[in-house]
Formats: structure tokens, sequence, C-alpha cells
């Protein structure tokens, strides 16, 4: 658990802040492979309905998902400022989050963040495990290896 | 001295000589008498106990060390080969193969003694030879120390090689005609990099005055490089001792030469270690007069019915290096991606014909070019990602003998077809389902003996793997000769259990029956296993087998056996694919199952069970509309004629219906990744020339 040993020594940690609506969330940028514009999406059939399709990035096939209808959220039609994040959570395995824009890379330290236990009962606070302040609002820093099903919820 | 580096090389080798030991003790098993196989035994157990000493593992060099001396007692006549002793020596294998895996996982040796098998050995070592060999023992024993300790102790290693009596009599006779013979021990340089090319300008400056009778290693293995950094040797010569000493150390790299000139007393005095082991070899020169002139070549001629008696026994080295199979697969995604940029140009270049007009254009011809360059090129990578399934089966000889100890039963297993060639990844998952498939002929299929005599069969019943190249599959067939699947029985077992109602059931069809044996849910009940013979993972085997892109029938019939056939890939990454379109989507079938295409008008199309089937050549043939199972829009009108690809899955048939045929393709198969689950019928996916990734479509899946 790194993110235990950050808080304990109250260090910066830098996050994507990345926007939902009028959400903001922040990804821990150790996770973070690289940010994209939304590519042409090959759909799969018959899988998860968050998941938007496979897409190409540079040789490598990589499934996306949508972090609205993941948490479930009403789906948006992409614009301009719709961007992929590509996370890397496993390094032999990513994924892409699409998500509805990157507003900023921000540093956080320790004592802005207050954590929280992530609520099993609503769909939105599943993935929260705390919540920045900063002086244009609230960030809810996600736990990423809980979105990407890489660990179970709790 | 950190010895971390060279643990991979250490683990890589020891499996090889646990390997090579695991074959050898097999065949001495059978064969108490093989020389061929206890020499084998000895050098691996002794390089193993080499290795083990340099990396510092104290416990595995011990047990190692005392397998040795049983060897080296085994080897000497002073102990025969028993069933108990070979027991023993198989346990301590398998702690040795312990230990190296615990060394693999932990880089430590782990902490087990294995005290009861080293005392069992030591039993053995004790017990057998009684008083006089328990006295030759512990003078064969410092010997052996010597050897590995000799650096520091006793140079004179050309004390240890063991002369027949046909090499003393070559040497006594030269002496009697007034030339010398010296044993020497040469000691090259550690640094030296080409050792054997030293050894040999060494064995050239002595041949200048005389001959090299013996060597150890042997002169084939020193040419091989298989010495350490020193060798010892026995020759006749005309020169004085010092004269020879100096011709050696003037070989650059040579850091010591020890030697002494022997008398016939000398050369008696070590006669009674005198090896049986050449003697048939050698009597057709010891029973010739071998007159004192002629000593040499007739040594000469020993050495080399020596030599020639050796391909019998050792298998032929293939040349090979070890390559790390991520610098493999990183050459194979190089290949990969060019793939993809020549699907570009060659999309790029019939766009550019299209507008261009007629007439044949340079690009053309030259992307045609690249084309065959391509391919060629990914043929050849293929290729060095191939190893022989040998490394997958090899073991399977010894659990077979296991097996048959642990059920009581007479059994044999023959295997063919081990060299046949399959992409690494494939063989390193293979092992497992075929050891299941092993193990279940051993245990389910083959009767018990009292039952095989009673039906007139032989009373060793017989396990049988195949293995050979089918166009691009690999078929592994593994079978026995025992009772088969009772269909009945099965057919009962479902319906006792409520797997399917008794109408169901009696409906199915013997392959139907049989292929539930495959199912997860029904192969877990005890009681089918007992009655129907079969079952005991076999929905494991199914599931890996299919993973690997293989699938996996039976064929059997009650009473004489059954056969499982294993159909495998040859390639996982780039295959020959068919594009289609369905739905405005595109999709790849792999060219591997697609056995026609056809065009089938709507009014062909009947109704068998509410499912829709056509009539093809005189078979009805399924037809499953790929636009349902995606979940697209067709985009053609309902009366248009079907384009119905026909994929077939071992004999069963199936039309895929799809809007559009794109052509034919090499595509480079990728994976979805971990976290997409799909429901299989999209077994992968692949980018285009233009970047578009299209998915695979799994036919195997969907019959």
């Amino acid at each position: 658990m790194q993110e235990l040993e950050v808080y304990e020594e109250d260090k910066v940690t830098q996050y994507i802040v990345v926007n939902l609506g009028i959400e903001h969330y922040g990804i821990d940028i150790k996770y973070v492979d690289n940010i994209v514009r939304v590519p042409q999406i090959t759909r799969v059939p018959n899988v998860q309905s968050f998941f938007k399709g496979v897409i190409n990035l540079r040789g490598e096939v990589i499934p996306v998902m949508s972090l609205r209808l993941k948490f479930d959220m009403p789906e948006t039609e992409f614009t301009s400022k719709t961007r992929i994040i590509i996370i890397k959570v496993d390094p032999s395995a990513a994924i892409g989050v699409i998500v509805d824009e990157v507003e900023e890379v921000r540093d956080l330290p320790e004592s802005m963040v207050e954590k929280k236990t992530p609520d099993k009962n609503d769909p939105s606070q599943f993935y929260i495990t705390g919540v920045g302040k900063t002086d244009k609002g609230l960030v809810s820093i996600l736990d990423l290896a809980t979105v990407i099903g890489e660990k179970e919820i709790g | 001295m950190d010895v971390s580096q060279y643990l991979g090389i250490f683990l890589d080798e020891a499996k090889e000589h646990i390997q090579v030991l695991s074959d050898q003790m097999l065949i001495l098993e059978q064969e108490p008498d093989n020389q061929d196989a206890i020499n084998e035994i000895f050098r691996a157990a002794h390089s193993l106990k080499g290795m083990a000493g340099t990396m510092g593992y104290k416990r595995l060099q011990r047990l190692t060390h005392d397998m040795e001396d049983c060897f080296s007692a085994v080897r000497s006549g002073q102990m025969n080969v028993t069933s108990g002793l070979m027991d023993v020596l198989f346990q301590a294998l398998d702690s040795i193969e312990g230990y190296v895996e615990t060394i693999q996982n932990t880089s430590d040796e782990g902490d087990n003694d294995n005290d009861s098998i080293v005392n069992e050995l030591q039993k053995f070592l004790k017990g057998e030879g009684g008083d006089s060999s328990t006295a030759e023992k512990a003078s064969a024993k410092p010997a052996e120390e010597e050897r590995g300790a000799s650096a520091s102790g006793d140079k004179a290693e050309y004390r240890n090689i063991v002369l027949d009596e046909s090499q003393k009599n070559v040497m006594k006779d030269a002496i009697v005609s007034g030339k010398h013979v010296y044993g020497f021990t040469v000691f090259i340089q550690e640094t030296c990099l080409l050792k054997a090319a030293r050894a040999f300008l060494v064995f050239k400056a002595i041949e200048e005055s005389g001959d090299v009778i013996v060597s150890s290693p042997s002169s084939q293995d020193i040419e091989d490089e298989k010495f350490e950094f020193r060798f010892s040797l026995f020759a006749i010569c005309d020169a004085d001792i010092e004269k020879i000493k100096s011709a050696i150390m003037s070989v650059s790299e040579i850091e010591e030469a020890v030697g002494e000139e022997y008398t016939e007393e000398m050369l008696d005095s070590g006669s009674s270690e005198a090896e049986p082991e050449n003697a048939a070899a050698d009597k057709p020169v010891e029973n010739a007069p071998v007159p004192a002139g002629n000593a040499a070549p007739a040594a000469k001629e020993n050495k080399s019915v020596a030599n020639a008696k050796k391909p019998a026994g050792k298998p032929v080295v293939s040349r090979t290096i070890r390559v790390d199979i991520e610098k493999l697969d990183t050459l194979m995604n190089l290949v990969s991606e060019l793939i993809i940029a020549k699907n570009t140009i060659v999309s790029a270049a019939n766009s550019g014909t299209q507008t261009g007009g007629g007439g044949r254009n340079p690009l053309v011809e030259n992307v045609e070019y690249l084309e065959s360059v391509t391919t060629n090129l990914h043929e050849a990578v293929m290729k060095v990602r191939m190893v022989p399934i040998e490394s997958a089966v090899n073991k399977f000889p010894r659990m077979v003998r296991d097996l048959e100890k642990k059920l009581d039963k007479k059994m044999n297993l023959t295997i063919t077809g081990e060299d046949t060639e399959l992409d690494r990844t494939v063989v390193d998952e293979i092992g497992d389902p075929l050891m299941h498939l092993i193990r279940n002929s051993a245990d389910h299929g083959l009767e018990s003996t009292a039952t095989r005599i009673e039906r007139g069969k032989p009373e060793t019943g017989t396990i049988f793997l195949n293995a050979y190249q089918d166009g691009n599959n690999v078929v592994i067939e593994v079978g026995d000769d025992g009772n088969g699947i009772d269909v009945e029985a099965v057919r009962s077992k479902i319906i006792e259990r409520g797997y399917a109602s008794e109408e169901t059931a009696n409906q199915m069809s013997d392959k139907d029956i049989i292929n539930v044996l495959f199912d997860p849910g029904f192969s877990m009940a005890k009681q089918v296993t007992d009655i129907s013979g079969r079952g005991v993972g076999l929905d494991v085997v199914k599931s890996n087998i299919e993973s690997l892109g293989g699938d996996v029938e039976v064929k059997t019939k009650l009473g004489e056996g059954s056969t499982f056939i294993v159909r495998l890939p040859l390639t996982l990454a780039i295959i020959q694919a068919l594009m289609v379109i369905v739905g405005g989507e595109k999709y790849a079938i792999s060219l591997d199952s697609i056995t026609t295409i056809e065009d089938v008008p709507v009014s062909d199309i009947k109704l068998v069970q509410q499912k829709e089937v056509i009539q093809l050549r005189g078979t009805v043939i399924p037809i499953i509309r790929l636009s349902n199972v995606l979940g697209v829009e067709s985009t053609k009108d309902e009366n248009e004629n079907l384009v119905a690809v026909i994929v077939k899955k071992g004999d069963t048939l199936a039309g895929l219906v799809v809007d559009e045929l794109m052509g034919q393709q090499e595509i480079v198969i990728k994976s979805l990744g971990k976290y997409i689950n799909n429901d299989r019928i999209i077994s992968g996916a692949t980018i285009l020339g233009d970047g578009e990734v299209a998915l695979i479509i799994d036919a195997n899946a969907l019959i």
C-alpha cells in the first residue's frame, strides 16, 4: 500500500485532475502512462457495458472504458476536450479511461487530502479514497486499481 | 564470489542434468549392464555436484555426492542395480529436483536435509559390497574429492585416469621398446577463452614427438570444450620429460603442466580399478598381437573404436545458444509491426494503381517484393521460437514408471515424434494437459493386469503419445489400449445425476455423451469417474488446450482403448485470415478453420428445430448469423443471397453469415488484455493497414 506510506510521510503527490461534468477527480500520476485524444474506437461485442471498445495506440490494442458509465453517470457525446488517460497499474497491461476533460497536473501535499472509506452503496463513491482541497474546489482522489478492476471493491 | 548472476545458467543446466539423470536411470533400470547409461549418469551427477558446490548449495552438493558414490560403485561393479536401489536413487533425484525448484523460487536451497534419503544411500553404499569393497570405496572416495579440489591439493590428476588392459599393454610394449610413457596434467589459465584450441595445441605439441594414448576428459569432449580448465593424458614419446613439458608450456595461456614418467610397475599398480566398460570394444585389439613398433597405431585404432562406439549411446548435441525469450518476443513484435506497416503500404499501393490507371508501376512490384520478404522474415522468426515438444514430454517416462508402481499395473509408454516443433510458449503450457491425459490413461484407461489377461490382451498395457505436424497444426495423440469409454455407463450416469433428462440423454449421440465428460460440472462427479473410467480433470485439459488456440477430441472403442487427439496451432502470433464485414464492422476469421465460402439463396434456408440450416453437397449445416451474435444490424437486404463462410471444428461444420467479404490478409494477433471479459467469441484483435482495430472471431467458440 504505497498510498499509506505517502500519508504517513506527509509527502506531496502529483495528481492529474480530470473532469466528469462538474466533478473533479484526481488520478495519481504514477499510474498514468499517457494522455491521448479519442481515436477511432472499435466496439467489442458482448462485454461489460462501460467498455467502449478497443483502440490502437502505437501498435498496441488497448481496451478503453468510459469513466462516466463506470460511475453510473449519463453518457455524453465526445467533444474536442474528451481525452483518454492510458493507465498502467500492472506494467504489462494498459487500459484507457475516457474523461470529459483533463484540467491540470496538481501537487497535493498530504495534509490537504482527507482520507475517506469508499462507500460501497453509492456507485459514484465506490472508488474514492480521499478528498483533496484545492483553491479551485474539491478533488476526489480515485483508487485506480479498483476502478479498472485490478482489485475488488473494499 | 557473487554467483547470483549465474543463477539462471545454473538452473537451466541443473534441469538439463536432472533430465539426463532421469532418462538414463530409466534406461539403467531396464538394462543394468548398459555402460553408456551409467557413464552418462555419472557425468551428469558429477557436473551437478560441481555446480552445486560452486554456487554454495551445500545440501544439494551432499546429496548429489552420495548419489555419485552409488553410481561410482555401480560403474565399478561393486554394486548391483536392484529395484530397491533404483527406488532410492529416484527418490534422491526427486529431492534434488525439489532443491532446484526451491532455488528457483527463493534462490536458496532451503533447509531440508533429506537425511533419510542420504542415510538410505549410505546404507546401500555400506551394505552391498561387504568388507573388501568398503575398503575400496574408501580409496575411491579421496580420489573423487581430489578431482573436485584439485587446485589446492594434488595436481597429478593423470593418476586418476583409469587405464584399461589394452592401453596398458600398448604402453608397456612401448616401454619395452625403449620409449617413454608419461602422465601429464595440464592446467589452462582460467582467463583463457578458447581452451579447446589451447588443448588442441598441447596435443599437437606432444604428438610431434609421440602419441597421446588416453586423455581425461576424452579428446572428443575436449574438442567440444566439455572440460574445466585442466585435462590429463597419457602419452608415449621418444623425447625426455623436460622436453615435452617445455613443449607444452610453450603453448600460450598454459598455466602449468605436471607430469612424471611411468614405469611398467607403476602402470600395473593402478590396475585394480581397470574398467570393464571398454572390454567389449577392446577385445579385437587385445587379441591381435601388438608388435612394439606398431604400438602407437594400435593405440589409435583402439581410440577410434572407442570413439565409434560413442555416437550410439550419446545423443547428438544440437548447436544451440540460449536466448532470453523476451528478446525473441521483441523480435517478434518488431516483425509484427513490420507486417502492419507492410499492409499499410500494400493498401496505399493498391489505391494508387486504381487512380493511376493501367500498366504495372515499380511501386507495386516492389511492394510485392516487400510482401514476400516480410512473409519469409515472419517464418524465420517463427522458426526461432519453435522448440521440440521433447522438453514437455520427457518427464513422462519417469511418471509412468511411478504410476506403474503406484497402481500396480504393468504399463509401457511409447513416445513418437518428440522432435515435433511448436512455439515455445505452447510447449511450456502443453505439459500439464498431456500429463493429465497420460495419468488418465494409466489410471482409468488401462485395466488391471488380471483383467487384461482374462480378456486375452498383452499383460503389459500400452500408453502412447504420438506427435506429428499436420499442415498448420501439430497433432498430439495420447491414448491407451485399455478399456475405452463405456458410453452407455456415462449415459445412465448423466440421467442419474440429473445432468440431462432421460429423453434428452437417450437422444444424445455417442459423441455428445463423450463430450459431456469434458464438461466442468460433470467431470467433478467421482461416481462417474469410477464407472466411466474417465473424467478426472478433463475439463481442465480442455480449457488449457483451448486457451492455447487448440482443441481436443476423443476416439474410443469399448474394450479396445481410447485416443485423445489434441490439435494445436503451429504459431500463435501471426495468422492468415479472411477479413469480413458484418453490420459495417470489420472482423477477421482464421483461414485455418474455413473450408469454403458459399453464396446461399434465401430460399435454400430451412428450419430444423427452430434453427436455420442449409444443405450443402448433401450435408445439413447449421447457419449462424454473425450480426445476431455480435449484436449489430446487418446492412444487407433480407431477400439478398447470403454470404456464408463455412467453418469446421473437428468434423462439425457451420456456416457463418457475413455481410461482405474483404479478402485474405496476414494478420498479427493482439490480445484484448485482461480487463475486458468477453464471451470467447472474440479471441483477439488485430491492427489493419489503416490503423483501425479489427476483432478476430473464434469460429471454434461459435460451433
